[in-house]
């Protein structure tokens, strides 16, 4: 259906939102709003994500309630009644030697909808707390990142001089590592050990540790473009002529760099979405993001790695929901994009 | 005007040996990157009420002079002087008063205004810095300066992407007029513009000169609007100053090889055939690596020997005129 959407004719598209006249005195924020709610792949990719947002968000309801079960204890023993019939969750295994247990098939009703994992947990419950974490991480990493490459960028682009070759070193040692590499590292050291800062104490199993390890790898990502955009900016005709007018630096700083910063700034913030999602499960996979018996997208496919003969849909649905998640988000950024960028037409 | 009333009265602008240098390729290490000349020596007086035009090829380096004498650039040597103040070194804090009486008029109208303001704020914002209105006179002032330059006070709502090429280049000249500036520089104001708007923005331009008693400096390649405008023109060519003199004089009778040069390539309605086309050889040298002698001396058609060792200096040559030429055309006659 979303396919359908998106590749209507153009020219039908062009041509039912023509008719809209432009407001006068319309900024160009409200513009960019307009050109995003005319653009039916961006509507279609926003509700996908808040069907996705609001399942996680559900999580408890759908466990409590509905799959009626725990999504963090073991349930090695346990049965279930399916189709009126008393199912083991944790059966003989039929497969090899007939040695040891495999884990209830997808039932296609609440209770284990999608299953079972190794330890006898719902999968479908757990991937629903896993898309909380992996979502809550993203997004906060996703500020964290923004924030510090924002702040990063300007006062380099701006200052210039010695401001910005420190900041512009700093940057580019951060970048000479590999992201994954770096991430492995920052998170073996930190993991490994318990952070007091301040009054604050940092658990090994706490999830500011993948969040601020997310959100300071993508930094230099970020603030190079930031930086390049501001010097550009800051050598324009409008701020030569703020300076011309006597304007003072801190308000050409405010006035006329910040808020066309900002459009660069929320182009990314889709794409380093979709970009945390991947690289949080890639973590987590990797037995240093989450930690068990916390869930993330990521903790439920190494979860089913060792299933993915028999039992494929513990990989398989987590991977699914990363692929549905990352593509609504690239799809979203590249209409924002094209929303905020001027030389758009409005249509 | 004539020379003895020009020297009666100290010039509104003044610089000496103005130099502006750029590097460009710089590297951490020392000695690195390449020196841009963009402007090299230039000495000229502005006098309050004239209209300098100031013409030169691409490159030539007149909207850097502009930039400079606006001290949006810092000079790398030479003196800026503004009524009798040395500005060549002064810092922001001290240039604000100056910068009221200044004001600069960029050339492409759509990169000269932030296109996420409003045209109040754009224009209004000055205003308040300089405390030129004060409380409920600004929203005053602001009507007032839309008006003047010809456009509605309900554009003041509007964001400068509503408006066409023209009505943009209005809101330019609205927020130089609006800390109420003696000079204006306008760095090539009309060459972004249709033909058909620039007639009017150029005729704005002279109703403003003789209504707020302004002086101007306009920077143009097209020669015929510099004409139109003008009271006196400099000519420009690889960042040094040719040839300077009062409009119908030099566009009569040019002194400097390479003015003769630029005259001969307008095209003629009236008197066709009067003037020659001269076709210069080669390229314009590279900003780089200026010439060592006179910086013409490579296309110039009566160039000599001492053309190539010496560069010329800007001297007087006949009523209001100064010309930078070793030979000067039509010397035998005078």
């Amino acid at each position: 259906m979303s396919d359908a959407a998106a590749t209507r004719p153009i020219t039908e598209a062009s041509s039912d939102a023509a008719s809209a006249p432009a407001k006068a005195g319309q900024s160009p924020w409200s513009r960019a709003w307009r050109i995003l709610r005319r653009d039916k792949a961006a509507i279609c990719a926003f509700v996908v994500m808040v069907l996705i947002v609001a399942a996680c968000l559900a999580a408890p309801l759908y466990a409590g309630y509905l799959a009626k079960t725990d999504p963090f204890r073991s349930n090695l023993s346990g049965s279930i009644t399916v189709g009126g019939e008393s199912m083991k969750i944790m059966q003989a295994s039929t497969t090899g030697l007939g040695l040891g247990t495999t884990p209830i098939a997808p039932t296609w009703e609440w209770q284990y909808m999608l299953g079972a994992d190794n330890q006898g947990r719902d999968v479908a419950a757990r991937l629903l707390y896993g898309g909380r974490n992996s979502l809550l991480i993203a997004s906060a990493a996703t500020l964290i990142c923004l924030v510090l490459a924002a702040a990063i960028g300007t006062i380099a682009g701006f200052f210039g001089g010695w401001v910005d070759m420190i900041l512009s070193r700093i940057l580019e040692v951060l970048w000479a590592f590999p992201v994954y590499l770096l991430a492995i590292s920052l998170s073996i050291v930190l993991l490994t050990q318990e952070i007091w800062i301040g009054p604050f104490h940092i658990g090994s199993g706490s999830l500011i540790l993948p969040i601020v390890i997310i959100g300071i790898i993508y930094v230099p990502y970020i603030a190079r473009p930031v930086r390049g955009r501001v010097l550009s900016l800051r050598e324009s005709e409008f701020v030569l002529a703020a300076r011309g007018l006597g304007i003072p630096r801190w308000r050409i700083l405010v006035k006329d760099i910040l808020p066309n910063v900002t459009t660069t700034l929320i182009v990314y913030i889709p794409i380093m979405m979709a970009l945390n999602i991947v690289t949080e499960s890639a973590l987590s996979f990797l037995s240093i993001g989450v930690q068990p018996p916390d869930a993330s997208w990521g903790t439920i496919i190494q979860d089913g790695q060792g299933l993915l003969y028999t039992r494929p849909m513990v990989a398989l649905a987590p991977g699914v929901a990363i692929v549905l998640t990352v593509l609504a988000l690239n799809v979203l950024g590249d209409s924002v994009r094209d929303a905020v960028d001027p030389r758009t037409k409005l249509r | 005007m004539t020379a003895a009333t020009q020297t009666a009265r100290p010039p509104l602008i003044a610089t000496r040996d103005l130099t502006k240098h750029f590097t460009v390729g710089k590297t951490m290490r020392p000695g690195s990157g390449r020196t841009v000349h963009a402007v090299e020596d230039v000495s000229l007086d502005l006098f309050a009420g004239e209209t300098l035009g100031l013409v030169g090829e691409s490159g030539s380096g007149k909207s850097t002079l502009g930039r400079c004498l606006t001290r949006l650039y810092d000079p790398t040597s030479g003196s800026l002087t503004f009524d009798g103040t040395d500005i060549t070194r002064a810092g922001e804090r001290a240039l604000l008063p100056v910068r009221r009486r200044m004001q600069m008029i960029f050339q492409d109208p759509s990169a000269s205004l932030n296109p996420r303001r409003r045209v109040r704020d754009l224009v209004g914002d000055a205003v308040r810095v300089h405390g030129i209105r004060k409380g409920r006179a600004v929203e005053d002032w602001l009507r007032e300066l839309m008006d003047i330059v010809g456009l509605r006070a309900e554009h003041l709502d509007r964001y400068p992407h509503e408006f066409s090429g023209g009505q943009r280049q209005r809101i330019g000249i609205a927020r130089a007029l609006a800390v109420e500036p003696e000079l204006i520089v306008a760095d090539e104001p009309v060459s972004a513009l249709d033909v058909s708007v620039q007639a009017q923005i150029v005729n704005l331009f002279s109703e403003l000169r003789e209504r707020l008693n302004l002086t101007y400096v306009f920077i143009a390649h097209d020669l015929a609007v510099v004409r139109q405008v003008s009271t006196r023109v400099a000519v420009m060519y690889l960042g040094a100053l040719v040839e300077i003199g009062e409009t119908e004089s030099l566009y009569s009778r040019p002194r400097h090889p390479y003015t003769e040069a630029l005259l001969s390539a307008v095209p003629q309605a009236r008197n066709r055939g009067r003037r020659n086309r001269i076709l210069l050889e080669g390229e314009i040298p590279s900003p780089l690596a200026p010439p060592k002698g006179c910086k013409f001396s490579t296309r110039c058609p009566f160039a000599q020997e001492r053309c190539h060792a010496e560069r010329p200096v800007l001297l007087p040559a006949g009523p209001g005129r100064s010309v930078a030429c070793h030979y000067p055309l039509g010397s035998d006659a005078d």
